[in-house]
C-alpha cells in the first residue's frame, strides 16, 4: 500500500513542482530523491512497515512476490533516472510533468503488482497507459512522435475495450471480480469462461506485445522520444508481465493445461518473430524494439510454465532485462545517429561507454557471467521442469542464438569497424553510474542471489 | 588447491595485464605467469598427489544445488599441464610477433587460459557450462581484433555456431538436473542419473551437438578452416591445440558417463560422421595450397578418429584419446608455430609460393619433418602410440556392429594423411627456391628453443609412453566402467 499512495502523491508534488520553479536541476534533483524514498517505503514495506492502513476489502493483495517486484520497478527507474534525467530536458520544457507521468506510471504498476480483484487490474492497466500516450507525444512538434502516440492510444484503447470484454464474461459466469471467487471451483473451462480467457489473453499479449499483437509496438518505440522508450520497453513492459502472470495464475492456474499450448503458441511466434525482424533492422533503436519484443517471447515462458521457478525467475528476468536495456538506451542517447554505423569506433573514442555497452549487450544475449544468462537459465529451467513443452525450449534457444546476431552486430561495430569521430558529450558521474550498473549486472551474473539474499537478511535475521 | 591455482593465476594476471600498456612488458609478464601456471600444473599431475590438493569445493549456489567445485583426475591433470604447457611455448614462439594494443591481445590471451583450465577442472554441469562459454568470449575478440582481412564474419560464424551448440547442452545439463536425486548439478549427482533409454537418445543428441561444432566433427565442422586461416596464428594454436579437446573432453566427462545407453543407441550414425569426417578432411588436405588450411584439414582428419574411438565404446581406445589428445596439442602447436615462421619470414602461406626451404633453412626443415610425420603418426612419435591405441580399440569394440568397417574405412585415412603430408614436405622443403625463399633465413634462437622441446616431447613420448598412460589410466578405468552399468 505505501508504494501506491506515496508514488500517487510524488506525482503531485512534481506536478505543483513545475509551478514553482523553472530550474531543470532542481526538479530533477526532487524526481530522484522522491523516487529513492519511494524505494526506501516499499523495501519497508517488505520489511513489514506498513504506513497506511486502508481496507481495501480484498481488492489488493500485498505479497512477497508483488512488493519484490515494486522494489525491482523502481530500482530501475532511480537508475533510469539517474542515467537518462537530463536527457529529458532535452524532449520539451515540461520537464516536471514528464516526471509526474511517470511516478503515475509507477503508481499504476503498483496495483497491477497487488491486484486481486479484476477491476484493479483494469484500473492499474489504464493508470499505466494514459500517462505512456501523453510521454509517447511528448515530442510535439514532431510527425514521427505524434503518429507514434496516436496509434499507441488508438491500439491501446481498443485492447483494453476487449480486456473489458473478457472481465465482463469473467463476471457474468462466477458474478465477482475477485481472482480468488473467478478461480474456485474452475475445473472445467465453460465455453463463457473460455471466451473470457481468450479476450483477457488476447488483451494481455497486446499490453507485453506478444505476437501476434505486437505490431503496435515497433513503431511507438521508434516514434516516442528515445528516453521515454527506454522506460517504455524495460520497466512497464515487465510490469505488464507481472500482471499478467499474476492474472493467469490468480484466476485460471487450475485449468493451466487447457491453455497451455496457446500461450506456448504465442511464446514461440513472439520469439520468432521477434528475432528473425530484429536481424534485419538498421537502426539500433529500431533493433532494441524488437530486441524487447524477442525478449517478451522468454518472459512468457514464465507464464507457460507457471511454477515457482518460473516466477522467481520472472522477478529476476526483470532485473536483469531492464538494467541492461536501460544502460544501452543511456548510451543510445548520447548519439545523434542511431544506426548501426553509428557505433563505429566507438571503442576508440569512448572505450568506457564501449565496454559498458559490451557488457549489457552481452547480458541480453544471455552470456554466462552476465545476469541475462541467470534470467534465461531461470526461464529455460522453468519450462523444462514443467516437461510439457520441449518443443518450445529448443525454439527459445534457437532464438536466443539468432539474437546473438543482431546484439553483436552493435560490439563488431564499436569494436572492430572504423568511424568518423562523432561528438559524444558525456560526464564523468555518467560513466562512472554505467560502470557501477556494469558491475552490477555481473554480480549478478556470478552471484544471481546476492541481492536477494542481501535483502532477506536485512529483514529476516 | 591446484584446480583453483590454475584458474586464478590467469584470471588475475589477464585482468591485471590490461593496465599493464607498454608492449614489453606486457609479454614478459604474461610469460611469466603463464610459466606459473605451467609450474603449478606439472605439481598438479607429478608431484602433489594427495586429493586434498587436487580439489575444492566451496558453496555457489546453494538454491539451485549447484557448487563451485573443482576436482582433477588423470584427464584433468593431462589436459591441463597441455594447457600450462602450451601458453610459455606459444608466447616465446610468438615472441617475435607484434601486435596492436598487445596488452589487450595477451590479456585476453591469459583470460582464454582461465576458461579452458575452468572447463577441465570443473565438477558441476553448471560451472562447466559457465567455464565453456568463458572460453569463447576472449576467442571472439582476439580472432575478430588481431585476425586476417575476413576475420569479422569469420568469427561471428564460429561464435554463432558455437554458441548454438552450448545453447543446446545448457537444455540437456537443464533437463539431467532435473532429474538427479537430490537435484543438484554436481557430478558425481550427474553420474548416479537413470534416464530411460529414449530420453537418453535425445539428450545425447543435445550433448553431441555442442561437443561435435567444438571438436569440429563432419559435417559441423565449416567454421573451423575458416577461423583457423583467418585468426591471428597464436590464438590458432591455442584454439586447435587446446580448445578442440574441450569437445573431447566434454564428450569423456558429461556425455559418455551421463548417457552411456544413449550413445550406446547412437555410437554407430556418430562414429560414421567421424568416419567421414576421417576421409573428408584428408581429401581436402590434399588439396589445400594455404598451409594455415592444411592444417586445419588435417586437424578435422585427426579429431574424427578421436571420435570414433570413443563412439565405438572400448576402453583401450579411450586410453588411446587420452594420449592421443595431448600428442595431437602438441604437435599441431609445432605446425602453427612453423607455419608461423613461414609466414613472418615470407608473407605468404601458399605452397606453391615456397620450396626449397631444406637447403636455406636446415633447422626449420628438420623440425617441419619431425612435426610432419608425427602429424602421420609415424611410429616412435606420440602420435603413433595414441592412434595404435585408437585402432585397436575400434578393432576390437564389442558395442559397434560395424567397427570393422570403421576401422578398414578410417585406416584408409591413415594412408591418405602421409599423402599429403609428404607432398607438403616436398612442395615447402624440397625442390627448386622460388623467388620468395631464395634469400632465406634460419630460425632464431627462441623459436629453435620450443620447437626443440616439443621435438623431444614428441620423440620421449613416442618411446615411452607409460607415464601418460598411467597417469590417465584411473580416469579411463572410471570412465568407461560408467559407460556400462547403467542400463536401465
Amino acid at each position: 500500500m505505501n508504494a501506491i499512495v506515496i508514488s500517487a502523491v510524488l506525482g503531485v508534488i512534481m506536478m505543483f513542482c513545475g509551478v514553482f520553479t523553472n530550474s531543470k536541476p532542481a526538479v530533477r534533483t526532487v524526481a530522484i530523491i522522491g523516487l529513492l524514498a519511494l524505494v526506501i517505503v516499499n523495501v519497508l514495506d517488505m520489511g513489514g512497515y506498513h504506513f497506511f492502513n486502508v481496507n481495501v476489502k480484498g481488492m489488493l493483495s500485498f505479497d512477497i512476490f508483488g512488493l519484490l517486484f515494486n522494489t525491482i520497478a523502481f530500482g530501475s527507474t532511480w537508475v533510469y533516472f539517474l542515467l537518462s534525467g537530463r536527457d529529458m530536458e532535452r524532449v520539451g520544457v515540461n520537464l516536471a510533468e514528464y516526471f509526474a507521468l511517470i511516478f503515475f506510471v509507477l503508481c499504476g504498476i503498483a496495483i497491477v503488482s497487488s491486484f486481486s480483484s479484476l477491476l484493479m487490474l483494469f484500473l492499474g492497466i489504464e493508470i499505466i497507459s494514459i500517462p505512456l500516450y501523453i510521454l509517447t507525444g511528448s515530442d510535439k512538434r514532431n510527425l514521427k512522435s505524434n503518429e507514434a502516440a496516436l496509434k499507441y492510444f488508438l491500439m491501446g484503447s481498443f485492447s483494453t475495450g476487449i480486456m473489458l470484454m473478457g472481465i465482463t464474461l469473467l463476471y457474468g459466469v462466477k458474478g465477482s471480480f475477485n481472482i480468488d471467487v473467478i478461480r474456485m471451483g474452475t475445473t472445467s473451462l465453460t465455453p463463457m469462461l473460455a471466451a473470457g480467457l481468450l479476450l483477457l489473453l488476447f488483451a494481455m499479449s497486446f499490453k507485453v506485445s506478444a505476437a501476434p499483437f505486437h505490431f503496435w509496438t515497433p513503431d511507438a518505440y521508434d516514434g516516442s522520444p528515445t528516453v521515454f522508450t527506454s522506460f517504455m520497453a524495460t520497466i512497464v513492459k515487465v510490469a505488464g508481465f507481472i500482471a499478467f502472470i499474476r492474472l493467469f495464475e490468480g484466476c485460471f492456474g487450475d485449468v493451466q493445461k487447457q491453455w497451455q499450448l496457446l500461450v506456448a503458441i504465442i511464446a514461440a511466434a513472439t520469439l520468432f518473430i521477434g528475432n528473425i525482424t530484429a536481424v534485419f533492422q538498421q537502426s539500433v533503436k529500431r533493433m532494441l524494439s524488437y530486441s524487447s519484443i524477442a525478449q517478451a517471447g522468454f518472459m512468457l515462458f514464465a507464464l507457460v510454465a507457471l511454477n515457482d521457478m518460473a516466477k522467481e525467475g520472472m522477478i529476476f528476468y526483470a532485473a536483469a532485462y531492464s538494467l541492461a536495456t536501460i544502460g544501452i538506451f543511456a548510451v543510445l542517447l548520447k548519439m545523434k545517429d542511431y544506426t548501426f554505423e553509428g557505433f563505429n569506433g566507438l571503442a576508440k573514442r569512448q572505450p568506457v561507454l564501449a565496454a559498458t555497452n559490451t557488457i549489457f549487450l552481452l547480458s541480453l544475449a544471455g552470456i554466462p557471467a552476465t545476469a541475462g544468462f541467470w534470467a534465461k537459465f531461470y526461464m529455460l529451467s522453468a519450462a523444462i521442469s514443467n516437461g510439457n513443452v520441449m518443443w518450445l525450449v529448443i525454439v527459445g534457444v534457437l532464438c536466443a542464438a539468432i539474437s546473438v546476431y543482431y546484439y553483436f552486430r552493435v560490439i563488431q561495430a564499436m569494436y572492430f569497424k572504423e568511424g568518423d569521430t562523432q561528438e559524444i558529450e558525456t560526464t564523468t558521474g555518467f560513466k562512472g553510474l554505467l560502470i557501477a550498473i556494469a558491475v552490477i549486472v555481473v554480480i549478478l551474473g556470478i552471484f544471481p542471489h546476492w541481492l536477494l539474499d542481501q535483502l532477506h537478511n536485512f529483514f529476516y535475521l | 588447491m591446484v584446480p583453483v591455482l590454475l584458474i586464478v593465476i590467469p584470471l588475475v594476471s589477464g585482468l591485471l595485464g590490461f593496465l599493464i600498456k607498454q608492449e614489453k612488458s606486457a609479454k614478459v609478464w604474461s610469460l611469466l605467469t603463464s610459466i606459473i601456471t605451467m609450474v603449478v600444473s606439472i605439481l598438479g599431475i607429478a608431484v602433489l598427489h594427495n586429493p586434498e590438493y587436487l580439489q575444492t569445493d566451496v558453496a555457489w549456489l546453494p538454491d539451485l544445488g549447484s557448487r563451485f567445485s573443482l576436482s582433477m583426475d588423470g584427464m584433468s591433470k593431462m589436459l591441463c599441464l597441455l594447457t600450462g604447457i602450451a601458453y610459455p611455448g606459444i608466447f616465446i614462439a610468438t615472441w617475435n610477433s607484434t601486435y596492436k594494443n598487445a596488452h589487450q591481445f595477451y590479456a585476453l590471451m591469459l583470460l582464454m587460459q582461465t576458461g579452458l583450465m575452468g572447463v577441465f577442472v570443473a565438477s558441476d554441469a553448471l560451472l562447466f557450462y559457465f567455464f565453456w562459454e568463458l572460453a569463447l568470449i576472449p576467442a571472439y575478440f582476439l580472432c575478430s581484433i588481431w585476425g586476417g582481412e575476413r576475420r569479422v564474419a569469420v568469427t561471428f560464424k564460429f561464435f554463432i555456431y558455437t554458441f548454438v551448440g552450448s545453447l543446446l547442452m545448457l537444455i540437456a545439463i537443464i533437463w539431467v538436473y532435473f532429474h538427479t536425486p537430490d537435484h543438484s548439478f554436481a557430478m558425481s549427482s550427474f553420474y548416479k542419473v537413470n534416464l530411460a533409454g529414449n530420453t537418453q537418445g535425445w539428450l545425447f543428441w543435445l550433448f553431441f551437438l555442442a561437443f561435435a561444432i567444438k571438436m569440429p566433427l563432419f559435417p559441423f565442422h565449416t567454421w573451423q578452416p575458416d577461423t583457423y586461416e583467418q585468426s591471428p596464428t597464436a590464438v590458432t594454436m591455442v584454439l586447435s591445440g587446446i580448445m578442440v579437446k574441450m569437445g573431447v573432453f566434454g564428450i569423456l566427462r558429461w556425455l559418455a558417463p551421463v548417457v552411456p545407453v544413449g550413445l550406446w543407441g547412437y555410437g554407430d550414425p556418430a562414429a560414421t560422421m567421424c568416419v567421414i569426417g576421417m576421409i573428408y578432411g584428408s581429401i581436402v588436405a590434399m588439396q589445400q595450397d594455404d598451409l594455415k588450411r592444411f592444417v586445419a584439414y588435417s586437424s578435422i582428419a585427426h579429431m574424427g578418429l578421436m571420435g570414433l574411438a570413443i563412439f565405438v565404446t572400448s576402453s583401450i581406445g579411450i586410453q588411446g584419446v587420452m594420449v592421443q589428445m595431448f600428442a595431437h596439442g602438441i604437435n599441431i602447436i609445432g605446425l602453427w608455430i612453423v607455419v608461423e615462421l613461414i609466414e613472418r619470414q615470407f608473407h605468404t602461406r601458399k605452397m606453391s609460393e615456397l620450396g626449397g626451404l631444406a637447403q636455406k633453412a636446415p633447422s626449420l626443415a628438420i623440425m617441419l619433418v619431425v612435426l610432419s610425420l608425427a602429424n602421420v603418426s609415424l611410429p616412435l612419435t606420440n602420435a603413433f602410440i595414441g592412434e595404435f591405441m585408437m585402432f585397436n580399440g575400434v578393432f576390437g569394440s564389442k558395442a559397434s556392429n560395424y567397427h570393422y568397417i570403421f576401422m578398414v574405412v578410417g585406416g584408409i585415412s591413415i594412408i591418405l594423411s602421409a599423402v599429403y603430408t609428404l607432398n607438403m614436405l616436398q612442395k615447402v622443403l624440397f625442390g627448386n627456391t622460388s623467388s620468395l625463399t631464395a634469400n632465406a633465413r634460419d630460425i632464431k634462437v627462441n623459436e629453435k628453443f620450443v620447437l626443440a622441446v616439443l621435438l623431444i616431447g614428441i620423440v620421449v613420448m613416442g618411446v615411452y609412453p607409460k607415464p601418460m598412460i598411467e597417469a590417465t589410466r584411473h580416469a579411463v578405468d572410471a570412465i568407461y566402467s560408467k559407460m556400462f552399468v547403467k542400463l536401465p
